[in-house]
């Protein structure tokens, strides 16, 4: 059984599949080095376990989505498993009823080349599977109605601005729009005829043949139409953002096996350029977006910018503009990682300035009087408030514990300031001057104040000692009674620092010491959606005065519940938010320091 | 022969309208606040590098907005070799008049590089 109708959707098919196939094939080769040993070395083991179920999880019941919004996620998960469980179901279908093998163009378009044998027409298990297929369909049918209201107003699906599409994202949706109306029209066309389709289908084709319709031209053309949709979505795939579909799967899978972005983009890159379905869940939180109105820098735009590679320079200004504050990475339902890759961007245009030797001086600057067993590093920004350094180290004392104040003659960057600006060699170098000085110091700990060291400390430096960020530290020795802090009873609200929370994952120690020396209170935005305190490094372009609006946005979350004192973890922070607040802002170290009781 | 103890200088007027503006509209034109600075060398006093070298930032403005490129070689002065800048953020953070510094060190190397 063959009719002509069929051939849009052969190709479309064809197409996806080779065209899929060469760029997989492309972008596998062009892992580095390090991220092929690890496919090697992971591919036999137990790792595609867990990537099955986030699989299952992420590309069809759309997980992440539905934490951010019930009913977007609803949206997503009813085109995305209702189409896939009409594929699935329907092929179970076309095997009932062609025991001696089938086409697969014969598994789609079913009902059109349904065996119509009296036997074979209504059996119990047949008339079964249509009504399971009208389900499905009327599930897709309620996610695509929601789609075409967020559409119009997106606010009830938790987004108060959605992504601007370029033209053929917008010709591949309306394809998509399209197939399933015209599925079930074509249906109940030849249900009208055949009187075959489950509830749904024979409805519709009940209404259809009443209305005295020629069923037979509109049938055929019907099922064209809905050929040529399918065609065109399958040709359009691999060049829109529905190639996410598919290589959504693929991330998943390296991700799960070990596999991060490198400094330069690479194949992998290319997977997670391909994998954003550009839902733009990563614009509303965007802090430029909020406060400054700029609403064409988000990750959705990076990566399309990038994707597109026509236009570098655009990719480039988009890359600049980011605070680099994590939020956007931390609301991706992909879980796609933003930092590295404008740092990626970043470093091909800074990579003609990128050179490490200006840094010569560092070697001889550092005397050692390496005393104590911990090792403590304040970090340039702490040194701009040097309130933060002597609480640190009036705790050390009150804890009896001998320290080494790295620092305190002077600092030296930790890298990460560098990083954040694409100069990847140049922080390079600081970090082996740090390593090699903390190497000989034979300090058995390192303890940061800063959470920008921290987060390059901990990520970067692979040193072969633990090192903890101060409210990591503060939070042990209370808990192992080394020092006694009592409850001063101011009320506090707690500033997550972007790169202590978000980027690293510490939001608990800092509160449970809080919690220790003040009464802490909640606020409306806080841990993984914290506002940033507008100074973060890496942005260079904005001026201050936007760096102050960004600012007041945070001070306002902080301000809100009428808080005695502003208590936050990070010198930067601190700096920034004193100089726009009515009432004290403290780190978590100088609340401590003040209520520190004698043992 | 000469041995006043005082020897006489030579002229060091700077005629602005004689230097090449390309550069300095450039960097105006990126970091806008670049006007905004009045020389108090906040920056320079807090600056990291400039801890353990003689590194002095203020200098380095004051060459650039006096057109001044050639001499902003490493050669010629070691205390204007923006390479020794570690981009901590410091300047930015202390400065009274809200010059985006960290934002001019990286415009000025990348305008000085591609001279």
């Amino acid at each position: 059984m063959f009719d002509i109708f069929v051939i849009p959707f052969c190709l479309g098919v064809l197409a996806l599949l080779v065209i899929s196939v060469i760029k997989y094939y492309n972008w596998i080769k062009g892992f580095d080095r390090r991220q092929q040993m690890l496919v090697r070395k992971n591919i036999l083991s137990w790792k595609f376990v867990p990537a099955i179920w986030e699989m299952i999880r992420e590309c069809l019941l759309h997980w992440r989505i539905t934490k951010h919004n019930v009913l977007l996620g609803y949206m997503h998960r009813s085109l995305a498993f209702g189409w896939f469980l009409l594929i699935a179901v329907g092929a179970v279908q076309a095997a009932v009823a062609f025991p001696g093998g089938h086409h697969l163009y014969m598994a789609i378009f079913f009902n059109y080349f349904e065996p119509r044998t009296p036997d074979m027409a209504h059996t119990h298990a047949m008339d079964t599977i249509a009504t399971v297929m009208d389900v499905l369909l009327l599930y897709v049918f309620s996610g695509l109605s929601l789609a075409i209201l967020k559409k119009l107003w997106s606010k009830p699906l938790g987004m108060k601005r959605t992504t601007r599409h370029n033209v053929t994202d917008r010709v591949a949706k309306f394809a998509l729009w399209c197939i399933f109306p015209l599925r079930l029209l074509a249906e109940g066309a030849t249900s009208a005829i055949y009187h075959n389709g489950g509830f749904l289908v024979a409805g519709l084709g009940s209404v259809m043949e009443s209305i005295g319709l020629d069923n037979g031209i509109l049938e055929y053309n019907l099922w064209l139409l809905y050929s040529l949709a399918l065609g065109v979505f399958f040709t359009l795939m691999p060049f829109t953002r529905y190639m996410h579909i598919f290589t959504e799967v693929f991330l998943i899978y390296f991700r799960q096996l070990g596999l991060r972005d490198s400094d330069k983009k690479n194949g992998y890159t290319l997977f997670e350029l391909s994998a954003c379905s550009r839902c733009g869940i990563c614009i509303d939180g965007c802090p430029i977006n909020r406060e400054l109105g700029v609403t064409d820098i988000q990750g959705v735009y990076l990566l399309q910018a990038i994707r597109n590679k026509d236009v570098l320079n655009k990719a480039n200004d988009i890359a600049n503009m980011c605070m680099v504050c994590g939020r956007c990475s931390t609301e991706c339902p992909v879980g796609i990682d933003l930092e590295p890759i404008r740092r990626q961007v970043r470093n091909e245009q800074v990579s003609s300035i990128d050179h490490p030797d200006g840094y010569q001086y560092l070697k001889s600057v550092h005397h050692f009087n390496a005393v104590g067993r911990v090792a403590y590093f304040g970090g340039c920004m702490s040194h701009l408030t040097p309130g933060i350094t002597e609480a640190m180290e009036k705790i050390f004392m009150a804890a009896g514990q001998s320290y080494w104040f790295m620092d305190k003659e002077g600092t030296m960057c930790c890298g990460r300031p560098l990083m954040q600006q694409g100069m990847v060699r140049q922080a390079e170098a600081l970090r082996d001057l740090n390593k090699r000085v903390i190497k000989k110091s034979n300090a058995t700990m390192l303890v940061t104040s800063c959470p920008i060291c921290y987060q390059t400390f901990v990520k970067d430096y692979k040193l072969n000692i633990p090192v903890i960020h101060h409210s990591q530290y503060i939070d042990m020795l209370i808990n192992e009674g080394r020092i006694k802090v009592k409850n001063g009873g101011q009320r506090v609200t707690y500033h997550d620092p972007c790169e202590l929370g978000r980027g690293c994952g510490v939001y608990d120690e800092p509160r449970h010491v809080v919690a220790s020396a003040a009464n802490l209170v909640a606020t409306e935005e806080e841990r993984e959606k914290s506002l940033c305190c507008g100074y973060n490094l890496g942005n260079i372009h904005i001026d201050s005065e936007q760096q102050k609006l960004i600012r007041d946005a945070a001070l306002r979350n902080l301000l809100a519940p009428n808080p005695d004192m502003i208590a936050t973890a990070c010198p930067m922070c601190k700096k920034a938010m004193t100089r726009g607040s009515d009432i004290p802002v403290s780190d978590i170290a100088e609340i401590v320091a003040c209520n520190l009781v004698d043992s | 022969m000469n041995k006043f103890g005082f020897k006489i200088s030579t002229p060091r007027s700077i005629d602005l309208d004689n230097g090449d503006r390309r550069l300095y509209d450039e960097l105006v034109a990126t970091v806008p606040s670049y006007r905004y600075c009045i020389g108090c060398g906040g920056c320079t006093a807090t600056c990291s590098a400039g801890q353990f070298t003689d590194f002095n930032i203020r200098k380095t403005h004051f060459l650039f907005s006096r057109r001044q490129y050639d001499k902003l070689s490493t050669e010629l002065l070691p205390e204007a070799d923006l390479n020794k800048c570690m981009l901590c953020g410091k300047c930015s953070l202390v400065c009274p008049r809200g010059v985006n510094t960290r934002g001019l060190i990286v415009e000025m190397r990348m305008l000085l590089n591609n001279k």
